[in-house]
């Protein structure tokens, strides 16, 4: 973080109105946001989806995405109103005064093309330098960068590099032009935990070194304190409040933003006992010949629940498929209430699927789009219990009580839900089966943390009245820290440790299981500071 | 198709042995499938066999004058390639150079002609479109012949000119198709967020579509141009009857009239060849522009 020693204004954006269009009808997205930036600082910008603040970052740049359009405002940068020049004065700009830096960069690498023309493509076009001169300076870039192999690593295609390398691959290609502001838009929002902290450290001291001003977007505010000096918050377009990190982060004034980390209060005593809803038994599964998963044994204690963290990759997802039997286990068993099950999906009981039900992470794709919330939560009620008739819809209703929703639900369809709500639908789906166990994979991961909040208090609650056991499959620590009685962590398909959520959270841990439980940010600005030093001691 | 070779050329007054004499001969009195796989290990070695027509025998002449099925095709075969080739050279670059402005200046006013008008030119079948150009340029405005009539000393200056109509139409009916997938293609790129990132780094729109949208495009561009190659091909079997065009369609045509299984089954093979070879060639376009599939991880 650097300080402002002299103040010069870089960027200026006043009363920014942006206009987006869908449905069938223009909304507005930006309702007169202000902001200014100072040269070498970094400002966070935070809010939950569709808060704006990824068209306010954009339009940073004078760039709106297509369908959307700056109705009102000016963007002055180094004394140039943005909004005002044309696309062919503003390609100037881009990319070698402002750069971007995309969320995904997997998806934001051109496929067809060697990293290392992607990287200096910019400059290249610029003519900043020398080609021969720019390749060297990129490769220098990706030192600092600590890429690996940073002689080669440009010759290589993007799909021959791992995710948090091309993030900073996509970094070293904002900074090659060595612009005056950097516009970071949720650069590790995609990414594991651990390789998070390698990313993020990689961007603060390369941002660091050359005092370039940058625009840090995320909706996670332990990764936007480690990264900037001041941070503003949006919510539906327009600005909650703005004051520098340290202020905000112990003493934030308005009541949304004390909101946006109320999950991680969430708090829940951990109980256990020795009576197993579930245990897998030194299960191995494979997809086709790659094996997944190595010896897995895991219990499940009734009524509680086990929290099975770890990375993507780590075989989480594919413990729950073999336990669901959506994928057989090629050895090992599983103990469901004192009974085997049987690998294959086929081979269990109407009774046994009706016990076991799952929530999946995209409550878009896991509900068919042509049915109502009446079809998609009757349909299991009739086809385990065979009710019918009056008493189907009773039940029904019923269900939607408990999920805090109400009959006026009942004929709609998924599109004309919000999140939050789709995710309680589905949760009501899971319960209208009157399982004994739920196995909630990521449930929470694709909601904003206010919606993620009420979705796990929900759970909560229906654990204590109902009695339901859980599996929660989780990469989010915060999470596993609010709903669990037990964990388990695994890694690269195996499983690293069991235990109580007091055990696995507290020292000593296995090598594995510090690294991860360090990775996760916290809200301390001088956390990534102290990580790193400690790290490297 | 009732008959074979000897029926139809000894005609209805023949007597039954002399059919069968002639059927003997030619070995039409084995059975089919036998047939079928002596001439086919016949082609393996190069050996494609004679024409039925001409035979001495038949003729009641001395010499006989039977000629090779290779002989009577490859003159064919190089006129057809040549309307093909030409063809292929008028269209592929029209389409594309069409296709990627209207992906360029989609919505315009451009767009929609363009591709309206590759609607209807996909949707005329080739005879239609043939007369058209027939009725226009040849008869109301006599710019170019109607029959394309060339031989092995018509000059190439001389052969372009004959050829212009079926040219014309050949272009015509498969530039459309090639069109509005080279636009669809390219559109569907543009909306990834790699592009995005391209424009977000000062590229132009024509660096835009030219370096970061074609190279992602060319593997379904390469598809649909070899099918459309394939179709020419084939399709001049009824380009070349409508101007009476010495091309390989017209051989074949001409030779299922005779019943000319020899030359019938040549052509067949040839053209069957000609797709699978194309289809060859858009696969191994589709993984030399991939480089996912030509470097794996």
């Amino acid at each position: 973080m650097t300080s402002n020693n002299k103040k010069e204004l870089l960027l200026e954006m006043k009363n920014i109105h942006i206009d987006g269009f869908s449905d069938e009808r223009w909304h507005k997205i930006l309702k007169g946001v202000d902001l200014n930036l100072y040269r070498g600082e970094i400002l966070g910008l935070i809010g939950e989806s569709g808060a704006g603040k990824s068209t306010m970052g954009k339009a940073a740049m004078g760039y709106t995405q297509p369908g959307c359009k700056i109705i009102k405002g000016e963007i002055i940068f180094n004394g140039t109103d943005l909004a005002k020049l044309t696309e062919f004065e503003k390609r100037k700009i881009w990319g070698t005064k402002i750069s971007y830096v995309a969320q995904s960069a997997a998806a934001s690498f051109n496929p067809a093309h060697r990293l290392m023309d992607q990287t200096i493509s910019a400059a290249n076009r610029a003519k900043i330098n020398p080609t021969d001169v720019l390749r060297k300076d990129a490769v220098q870039l990706y030192e600092s960068l600590q890429l690996p192999d940073a002689e080669n690593i440009g010759e290589r295609y993007p799909h021959q590099v791992s995710g948090g390398q091309l993030q900073r691959i996509m970094t070293a290609m904002a900074m090659s032009p060595r612009p005056e502001l950097i516009i970071f838009d949720e650069p590790t929002t995609a990414l594991d935990v651990t390789t998070q902290v390698e990313v993020l450290s990689a961007m603060r001291s390369i941002v660091d070194k050359f005092n370039t001003a940058a625009i840090y977007i995320t909706h996670d505010l332990a990764v936007v304190a480690q990264m900037a000096d001041r941070i503003k918050v949006l919510r539906y377009g327009e600005e909650v409040e703005e004051s520098k990190t340290k202020d905000m982060l112990s003493n934030p004034k308005e009541e949304y933003t004390k909101s946006l980390w109320s999950v991680r209060s969430l708090i829940k005593p951990e109980e256990t006992n020795d009576d197993y809803m579930l245990s897998i038994k030194n299960i191995d599964a494979a997809y086709g010949s790659s094996k997944v998963l190595h010896d897995v044994s895991v219990n499940i204690p009734r009524g509680k629940t086990v929290a099975i963290v770890g990375e993507s990759g780590s075989g989480k997802s594919t413990t729950a498929r073999v336990i669901t039997g959506l994928l057989p286990q090629t050895k090992g068993e599983i103990i469901f209430d004192g009974k085997k099950l049987s690998p294959k999906l086929e081979q269990r009981s109407k009774e046994e699927l009706r016990r076991i039900q799952i929530i999946f992470q995209m409550p878009d794709t896991a509900m068919n789009p042509k049915q109502t919330v009446d079809e998609i939560i009757g349909r299991p009620i009739e086809f385990y219990h065979g009710v019918k008739g009056k008493e189907r819809e009773t039940k029904v209703i019923d269900l939607l009580k408990m999920i805090e929703l109400d009959e006026t639900f009942l004929d709609r369809l998924p599109s004309e839900l919000s999140g939050g709500q789709k995710q309680r639908i589905c949760i009501a789906r899971a319960l209208a089966a009157n399982p004994d166990l739920i196995i909630c994979d990521e449930v929470t991961s694709a909601l904003d943390q206010i919606v993620q909040e009420g979705i796990l208090k929900l759970l909560q609650k229906l654990q204590k009245d109902l009695g339901v056991t859980y599996i929660f499959i989780t990469h989010d620590i915060a999470t596993v820290k609010a709903i669990s009685d037990e964990i388990v962590v695994m890694y690269q398909g195996k499983v690293v440790e069991q235990g109580l959520k007091s055990k696995i959270l507290n020292p000593p841990h296995p090598d594995y299981t510090e690294l991860l439980l360090s990775s996760v940010p916290e809200m301390d600005p001088d956390w990534l500071t102290n990580l790193l030093n400690k790290r490297s001691n | 198709m009732p008959g074979d070779f000897a029926t139809e050329i000894l005609g209805q007054s023949a007597t039954k042995s002399s059919v069968e004499a002639l059927r003997s001969e030619l070995g039409l009195d084995k059975h089919p499938i036998p047939r079928y796989f002596e001439w086919l290990s016949n082609v393996f070695q190069g050996d494609f066999g004679s024409s039925f027509s001409g035979r001495s025998k038949v003729q009641g002449d001395q010499g006989d004058r039977s000629r090779l099925v290779v002989e009577l095709i490859i003159p064919r075969l190089k006129n057809t390639l040549f309307l093909t080739g030409v063809s292929a050279l008028v269209a592929i670059p029209l389409a594309l150079l069409l296709g990627i402005s209207a992906a360029l200046y989609r919505n315009s006013v451009y767009d929609r002609s363009a591709t309206g008008f590759s609607l209807v030119t996909v949707s005329s079948p080739e005879f239609f479109t043939g007369y058209i150009f027939i009725l226009l340029l040849a008869t109301l405005f006599p710019v170019f012949p109607t029959i394309a009539n060339v031989n092995e000393d018509t000059s190439l200056i001389e052969r372009f000119y004959l050829t212009a109509l079926p040219v014309f139409t050949l272009t015509l009916v498969t530039m459309g198709h090639m069109m509005r997938m080279t636009r669809s293609a390219i559109i569907n790129i543009l909306s990834s967020e790699y592009i995005e990132m391209a424009k977000l780094s000062g590229a132009t729109r024509y660096e835009v579509i030219v370096k970061h949208a074609l190279p992602n495009a060319w593997a379904p561009i390469a598809q649909v141009i070899t099918i459309n190659l394939a179709y020419m091909l084939i399709g001049s079997v009824v380009v070349e009857f409508v101007f009476n065009y010495q091309g390989i369609g017209r051989l074949m045509v001409g030779s299922v009239y005779n019943r000319d299984i020899p030359v019938v089954q040549a052509c067949a093979l040839i053209f069957a060849s000609t797709y699978v070879i194309l289809n060859l060639l858009a696969d191994l376009i589709g993984i030399i522009s991939n480089p996912r599939l030509l470097y794996p991880k």
